[in-house]
């Protein structure tokens, strides 16, 4: 099936598509510029690829044409993926996706962002990490990074002309609604900025509405705020000091995030953990999911002024931190995962303590659902708040629990397991609507089904060694490098060169708590990662954010904001 | 002469109530807080060790919140923005003038009614009040200069609108039944008992109506599921975001004194106000004596209790802290038991022998605590629901305003004309 589909593109674009063999397994195709667009759409409507995962530029200051443009597709119907190819020079225009995926918008942007490429036909190509007085282009390897830059002029999201726009718009549509309304001059209407610092504002985000009334008209939102390019950072370290970077990216699920990111260079390395580091990492990983979950889920009830809710949830997320601090020694941003297995292994009484604790959680969740579950306040807030249907969200990059609310039960674990997920018993949860009560409902119904995981997991964690006997790229055990002079050169080599990642590229990803979470690695061959790119679940969702919050009010925008559960740490990264 | 000393004393002794149960309602709301939420709440602030359960704590946050520079935005409407939180404060005090608080009091011979000023208009009194309360919130909505607190000054006014007609519509209904305006007359009315047996109280002559007051009254007090001029998580803070120092605690202090007075008002117009069921006043001055000496008892052997629990926390706790704190226990225990030694010392002087003019101190000082208690235990109601339900959105607390709690207002008041007709 998978071999086919590139050969189904050959003979469809003859001479214009050449495949490109990828050791790792991934689908990989290059076409020309000028059939980009062909191909994508070609992509999206016969075979099935209904999803962007991603757009990764990488730069070969050395080629000819310097930017490499990788497009990530994903279809969830065929259940395959594919990576189209694209290249440019510098100042070699690529044409925009944006007509064919809602997610390109920002995808692009970023690549222009970071790395310069621009895109031609986009509708809105501006800065979206850096800030807009940034000059240069971060990512490309001839940035001197020892630079500095002042950037200090905040930027208005609305000239005269939108909000001019915005008026006529909406007197549009109130005399379409109501047959004949009063116009609306563009002195009604309001600008408010919800954030980059407000209570609602789940981390530095910004959204600048324009209302009338307190029905928001028009949103633009602004991200970038805690951006501290973790990309050219792990350009500069070794495969394995990247690690605790990622912890920061989700600070809510930190251990799936270092757990994936330790799968995706296996994959490049062409190594696969231990079974016993792989339930290890189920069981982590499903521990990060429901603290996950009970954050976004009592944040969100907060948002809604439900505030006791809260600590039913709260306390047992932080119940939960014990444990997993008692395992890795810190505290928020957990690090636990290696490459090529896991730190150590677990402790005594770790499974009859966790047993405890998510009888603790059946509790927190069902004191919370008795509080909400048929409370009329939280249905009316919620029920057809912030709706998106199946096609936009897929269409938006939508993944993981925000998706399957529209009802889709789509899930990486089920559709392509890894760690070994085939062999749990776990249901998907899904919503009917794709409104904010479905998110919340979710979630709930996704903590329920992870702790069931935990507790397969528990009863038949396999015995056996925990890292993969393989010491180039695992720390040899102390007495072998007391003992032995492989040892030492092994501990040597590691320490000072770190882990020798063979040259090649790899898409890594998992079922983040979030949605998919991806790790496109590119390596050279030296001891640190060439092209790092994440692909956090949020930073498509929150594209989707501005066209939420319209035409709903204030307060929905805010209840919305709380379900899609944005983690400023990886929209920014 | 003697009349206006009889009111200041009222004032008085209204000023000391409302400002202690802000107090009380302040540690009550943060403990109640804590005990619903499984948390412990405060219980740092302490004077030479004693915490007094975390009731230093109110008393702390006022002195903070007297020496905190005032911080004021730039570009506020001065006068307007000054004014504010003082005509809150105002405002939420004077609807006290007309709440009996108890039947009468003989002094010397005269009889002064437990009412500040017993006016013939009382409850139009209560509802013009009620709505002036908005000004101040709009006003300082409006002199910040702040997009945020100016949408909470418009919410507070459309809100207002909405509630101020179910609540009218709510309290004709008792008008109709107890045939006056007069506050004091409801109150009265609400002595008789129905059958013999069911007292005449608002909440059983008129429970839709009660059931529309209460939620009106939640309404006018700013108080969750009707916060919306603050909506913490909406508009920052809504109204009083830009106040700071002690204009906040103006705004924080009006908020509880406000709770005080809906307490109140659910517990005169349809809980008997200072009404004790099944026991009148004649009844209570008859058997003064036998029903000062049983509470005499009863205070005695409650306080005996308490002091046990304390002495007993004292042995299992000894040296848990290390520090002040330490002295805690016993000094809890040492307090009660003076309490209850008190009480002992009161039945020395044997009470069941006491004289009329004694009886009517009696009944009067019950009948005074049991509208106290009435108030106290509507009070903990608001913090209940505070900490229960979310709240509601801006468009559908207009909607349940308009368009069903004004259709069941007119209903209810048709129901009861009718009722009344017939009857």
């Amino acid at each position: 099936m998978s071999q086919k589909l590139v050969e189904r593109l050959q003979q469809e674009f003859s001479g214009e598509v050449q495949a490109v063999s990828n050791p790792q397994g991934d689908e990989t195709i290059f076409v020309g510029r000028d059939k980009l667009v062909d191909v994508l759409t070609h992509l999206r409507d016969t075979e099935g690829c209904e999803q962007l995962s991603d757009v990764v530029g990488v730069d070969y200051p050395d080629r000819d044409q310097r930017f490499e443009v990788n497009y990530l597709l994903r279809s969830w119907k065929n259940n395959q993926r594919i990576i189209v190819k694209v290249a440019a020079g510098e100042d070699e225009p690529v044409p925009t996706a944006t007509g064919v995926y809602r997610s390109a918008d920002w995808h692009e942007r970023e690549v222009f962002d970071l790395l310069g490429v621009p895109f031609d036909g986009h509708p809105d190509l501006r800065r979206i990490l850096c800030h807009h007085q940034f000059e240069g282009h971060a990512l490309r390897k001839d940035y001197p990074i020892e630079q500095g830059q002042e950037c200090s002029r905040p930027e208005h999201l609305f000239s005269d002309q939108d909000i001019n726009a915005a008026a006529r718009r909406a007197t549009n549509l109130v005399t379409e609604l109501e047959g004949a309304g009063d116009e609306i001059h563009p002195s009604d209407l309001l600008t408010v900025n919800l954030g980059p610092s407000h209570p609602a504002m789940h981390g530095a985000l910004r959204a600048e509405v324009l209302i009338d009334g307190e029905t928001i008209i028009e949103a633009r939102t602004e991200i970038g705020y805690i951006h501290r390019c973790f990309e050219k950072e792990a350009e500069d370290h070794t495969w394995a000091q990247v690690m605790p970077y990622t912890d920061r990216l989700n600070y809510c699920s930190a251990m799936l995030n270092n757990s994936i990111y330790a799968s995706a260079v296996e994959k490049l390395i062409g190594i696969e953990a231990t079974p016993r580091a792989q339930a290890i990492r189920v069981i982590v990983g499903e521990l990060s999911r429901i603290i996950d979950h009970l954050v976004c889920v009592c944040a969100n009830l907060v948002d809604v002024g439900a505030l006791t809710n809260y600590w039913y949830l709260y306390n047992v997320r932080e119940s939960i931190y014990e444990s997993l601090e008692k395992l890795c020694g810190s505290r928020l941003t957990t690090n636990y995962a290696r490459i090529g297995g896991m730190s150590h292994d677990l402790y005594d009484g770790f499974e009859t303590e966790i047993l405890h604790k998510l009888k603790e959680m059946d509790k927190g969740n069902s004191d919370v659902m008795k509080l909400i579950a048929r409370n009329g306040i939280f249905l009316d807030r919620t029920v057809d708040v912030g709706v998106i249907n199946q096609e936009d969200a897929l269409s938006f990059g939508y993944t993981g629990p925000c998706l399957r609310a529209t009802g889709l039960a789509y899930d990486l674990r089920k559709s392509s397991p890894y760690w070994g997920y085939e062999n749990y018993d776990f249901a998907i949860p899904t919503g009917t609507s794709g409104d904010t009560h479905d998110r919340i409902m979710v979630r709930m119904a996704e903590m329920v089904q992870s702790r069931s995981i935990i507790v397969q997991a528990l009863e038949n964690i396999p015995d056996g060694p925990l890292n993969v006997d393989d010491h180039s790229v695992v720390m040899p055990p102390k007495e072998k490098v007391y003992d032995s002079i492989e040892g030492v050169m092994n501990q040597f080599k590691l320490v000072y060169e770190g882990i020798q990642v063979p040259a090649g590229e790899a898409y890594g990803f998992g079922e983040g708590a979030n949605g998919e979470l991806g790790f496109f690695c590119v390596s050279d061959g030296t001891g640190n990662p060439y092209r790092l790119k994440v692909r956090p679940p949020c930073f498509p969702i929150f594209s989707s954010y501005a066209f939420l919050a319209q035409g709903g009010m204030i307060p929905d925008a805010i209840a919305t904001l709380g379900s899609l559960n944005i983690i400023a740490g990886e929209l920014d990264r | 002469m003697t009349i206006v000393f009889d009111t200041l004393a009222k004032i008085g002794f209204f000023f000391v109530l409302i400002m202690g149960l802000v107090v009380v309602l302040i540690w009550m709301e943060r403990k109640g807080a804590a005990f619903i939420q499984d948390r412990t709440g405060p219980n740092r602030a302490s004077i030479g060790g004693v915490r007094l359960a975390g009731l230093v704590h109110p008393v702390a946050d006022v002195f903070k919140l007297l020496f905190k520079e005032d911080v004021a935005p730039a570009n506020r409407h001065a006068a307007l923005y000054n004014l504010a939180p003082w005509l809150v404060m105002t405002v939420a005090m004077s609807t006290y003038a007309v709440i009996p608080f108890g039947d009468y009091l003989t002094v010397a011979g005269r009889r002064v009614p437990l009412v500040a000023a017993d006016l013939s208009v009382g409850l139009l009194y209560v509802l013009a009040i009620a709505s002036l309360a908005t000004y101040g919130v709009v006003m300082a909505g409006w002199a910040s200069n702040n997009k945020f607190t100016f949408l909470g000054g418009i919410r507070a006014t459309s809100q207002m609108i909405s509630y101020e007609i179910s609540m009218g519509l709510a309290l004709m209904g008792l008008v109709l039944v107890f045939s006056s305006l007069r506050l004091t007359d409801i109150v009265a009315g609400q002595g008789d008992l129905i059958w013999g047996f069911l007292p005449k109280w608002g909440v059983v002559v008129q429970p839709l109506g009660f059931i529309l007051f209460i939620v009106a009254v939640f309404a006018e007090t700013n108080r969750n599921p009707f916060d919306l001029p603050e909506g913490e998580s909406e508009i920052v803070a809504g109204f009083h975001l830009e106040y700071s120092s002690m204009k906040f605690a103006l705004f924080f202090m009006a908020e509880y004194a406000h709770m005080v007075i809906g307490a109140s008002l659910i517990a005169t117009f349809y809980f008997g106000g200072y009404q004790i069921p099944w026991l009148p006043r004649p009844l209570i001055e008859a058997n003064a004596g036998l029903i000062l000496t049983l509470k005499l008892i009863g205070v005695a052997l409650i306080s005996m209790m308490i002091a046990m629990l304390f002495f007993r926390r004292a042995q299992k706790e000894k040296g848990k802290f290390g520090d002040a704190r330490d002295r805690e226990p016993v000094l809890g225990a040492g307090l009660w038991v003076l309490v209850a030694g008190g009480a002992l010392a009161g039945l020395v002087l044997k009470p069941w022998t006491i004289g009329p003019v004694g009886a009517d101190m009696v009944a009067s000082l019950l009948q005074v605590m049991a509208f106290v208690a009435k108030v106290v235990f509507f009070a903990w109601l608001f913090i209940w629901v505070r900490w229960t339900l979310p709240r509601f959105r801006y468009d559908q607390l207009m909607h349940l305003g308009w368009k069903v709690w004004l259709p069941l207002g007119l209903a209810n008041l048709v129901v009861t004309a009718l009722v009344m007709a017939i009857v």
